[in-house]
């Protein structure tokens, strides 16, 4: 066993410094000159101190060295943790910008994917043994599953904001309060987040328990299932049986979803104006914010790895089949 | 007599209609009796062995009886059929190489079907430690997955799972199927030997396979088309069958001894029927060299001796 996570781990470092390689590209091989912008955007028209400006930016943000100059620099920093300084939030550092953002993203999918995925699961396991349960949750699941989350979530912001007026369709928070630790901001807070938790939720349902319920049945149809019917065992038996080895693809799924939590749900985001790391990307791309980028950029590769091996650590406890398998069986 | 059937009809369910995969089925099966079941693929053997345990989905028991033990097998009832499966009645499935839980230890899946029978682990333990030596496995199988067993393994482990109730009636489903020549042969013999130390009191071994259930059979039944044509003792069906399809089959089966050179083996003519709507009289007519016109008939059973029974217009008792 020592061996397989010896060789994952090597995988996982390829694939970061290939990542991390290809995020430093990425933001470069954009169209448009960062610092042109922000001098723009700072209104400096004398050619002279438009010059010393941009010198100064450059050097700032390291941009007056060679390209592979740059690629040593933003390896040696991220070693030290530094991200470098954001664009588009000057001066303010790429981790503060950051890490202000990512407590609103996980707010908000961390609950929608773990309850979508209890709910659904238990759900999808109930429809698996019931007619009428599956009549009904299977073309709703369906339909969840095909929505496009920006179209639910305008759906939901129009009917739950506009028509009822019960949510308000836009911010992190009011605009009138600061953020405080008061009970009046924390109020305001939920309210702001439930529209967009529920428009991921609801999509992520269908797909859980379409998925489940289609594993479950496969269980019940499996040999082991009928033979142990035909030495009688009681319905209750079988269906924890069934349930259990369903619940195996699920766990790594969930392993996988929650791997990409870091990315925020961009679209979701953007529909509903949230403040988390999905408006965050969007904001750093359009005013070309090179480091901002590569920072979110580099939080979402450092989420997926970490979550696809925490998938492939949980899959070698829960199931003995892949740990038989590593370890050897004996025969 | 531990097992009586009488006219079992078992139809499954399909879009055209109902296929009569058993019509009419009537045996018995004495204390202590290993029946062989054979018959062309189509011919209802499964179908019977499946309805004295447990019908699928599809399967809708349409008449007919079985007594065991002198109680009748409440067939057509899932729940009340629970309380005689694995007590009174047992299978060996055609499957045991993927009839365990994949992720259950097979101890902890032994112990979850005993409870459900409200029996003791830890009583049956010792018992089914002595069994498994037995059949040449050791303790330490029940902390195993059944992936680190081979098929073999498996196969046996199955053998005495399902019999660790010591059932009264055992149904044997191709249980040969999926193993050499070798295995063939130790898994046969340990049927018999179940049946001689009474784990099982008698047992229905279903197979394709006439000259392995020649070796362990003490009677042999032959079916064809949802019906039965011949049963008699094991001896009798191979060196002098009276019915004509049976005489056809076992016509088909090499010799060993003889020298075949360039000759084929014969073959029976022609296809079984189609038991979607089964032509009325004798359903072997078709392809029967001796067919008259009586044969448009039902034919009777013919009682040729006390425990010899063919269903043909040509044979006399």
């Amino acid at each position: 066993m020592g061996r397989y996570f010896r060789r994952k781990l090597l995988i996982y470092g390829i694939t970061f410094f290939i990542a991390v390689t290809i995020n430093f590209a990425i933001p470069r091989l954009m169209p448009g000159d960062p610092v042109a912008r922000m001098l723009s955007r700072n209104a400096v028209s004398n050619p002279e101190s438009s010059e010393a400006l941009r010198s100064y930016f450059d050097n700032l943000f390291g941009l007056d060295v060679p390209m592979w100059q740059q690629y040593l620099n933003y390896w040696g920093a991220l070693f030290q943790g530094d991200l470098g300084v954001s664009i588009f939030a000057f001066p303010s550092s790429v981790s503060s910008v950051v890490l202000d953002a990512l407590p609103y993203t996980l707010a908000l999918l961390l609950p929608s994917i773990l309850l979508s995925w209890f709910v659904g699961n238990g759900l999808g396991a109930m429809a698996a043994r019931n007619k009428l349960l599956d009549n009904t949750v299977l073309p709703i699941g369906y339909l969840f599953t095909a929505v496009p989350y920006m179209w639910l979530a305008i759906l939901l912001a129009w009917t739950g904001g506009i028509i009822l007026g019960w949510f308000p369709v836009a911010g992190g928070y009011s605009f009138a309060l600061l953020p405080a630790p008061t009970w009046t901001f924390f109020v305001d807070l939920v309210q702001h987040w439930f529209l967009p938790f529920l428009s991921l939720f609801v999509v992520a349902l269908g797909g859980w328990a379409i998925g489940m319920r289609n594993l479950v049945i496969y269980e019940l149809e499996s040999d082991y299932t009928n033979y142990m019917q035909a030495l009688g065992a009681p319905q209750r038996l079988v269906r924890r049986y069934a349930f259990r080895n369903a619940m195996l693809p699920q766990i790594s799924g969930l392993a996988l979803q929650l791997g990409v939590v870091v990315g925020g749900a961009l679209v979701t985001e953007a529909v509903f104006a949230y403040p988390g790391l999905g408006s965050l990307m969007l904001n750093a791309i359009q005013n070309q914010d090179f480091f901002l980028l590569q920072g979110i950029l580099l939080f979402i590769v450092i989420g997926v790895l970490l979550f696809n091996f925490l998938a492939d650590v949980v899959y070698v406890l829960v199931d003995p089949r892949t740990r038989l398998g590593l370890e050897g069986g004996q025969s | 007599m531990a097992l009586q059937v009488e006219d079992l009809r078992v139809h499954y369910r399909t879009m055209r209609g109902d296929v009569r995969a058993l019509d009419g089925v009537s045996f018995g099966l004495e204390d202590g009796e290993i029946m062989g079941l054979a018959g062309e693929s189509g011919c209802g053997k499964t179908t019977l062995g499946k309805s004295l345990i447990r019908l699928d989905g599809r399967m809708r028991h349409v008449g007919g009886t079985a007594v065991l033990d002198g109680e009748e097998l409440p067939i057509n009832d899932d729940k009340a059929m629970n309380a005689r499966r694995f007590n009174d009645v047992s299978i060996i499935p055609q499957y045991s190489m993927s009839a365990m839980n994949p992720t259950r230890k097979i101890g902890k899946l032994t112990a979850d079907l005993l409870r459900a029978k409200g029996k003791s682990y830890r009583e049956v333990k010792p018992e089914l430690v002595r069994r498994l030596e037995l059949v040449g496995l050791s303790e330490k199988v029940l902390d195993n997955y059944p992936i680190e067993l081979s098929g073999g393994m498996k196969q046996r482990m199955v053998m005495v799972l399902s019999t660790l109730l010591d059932p009264s009636l055992l149904i044997a489903d191709e249980v040969t199927s999926a193993l050499d020549v070798s295995n063939q042969k130790a898994v046969a013999e340990t049927l018999v030997r179940f049946r001689d130390l009474g784990f099982v009191k008698s047992m229905i071994v279903v197979t394709h396979d006439l000259s392995l259930v020649y070796q362990i059979a003490d009677t042999i039944m032959i079916m064809y088309a949802g019906q039965v044509v011949e049963k008699a003792p094991a001896d009798t069906i191979i060196k002098s069958p009276s019915h004509p399809y049976t005489q056809a089959l076992i016509g088909a089966l090499p010799e060993v001894g003889l020298e075949y050179g360039d000759k084929r083996l014969k073959s029976i003519p022609g296809k079984p029927p189609q038991l979607l709507n089964p032509p009325t009289g004798c359903r072997f007519r078709a392809r029967c060299p001796l067919a008259h016109d009586r044969c448009a008939e039902e034919p009777p059973a013919v009682q040729i001796a006390d425990d010899h029974v063919a269903s043909c217009w040509k044979v006399e008792s």
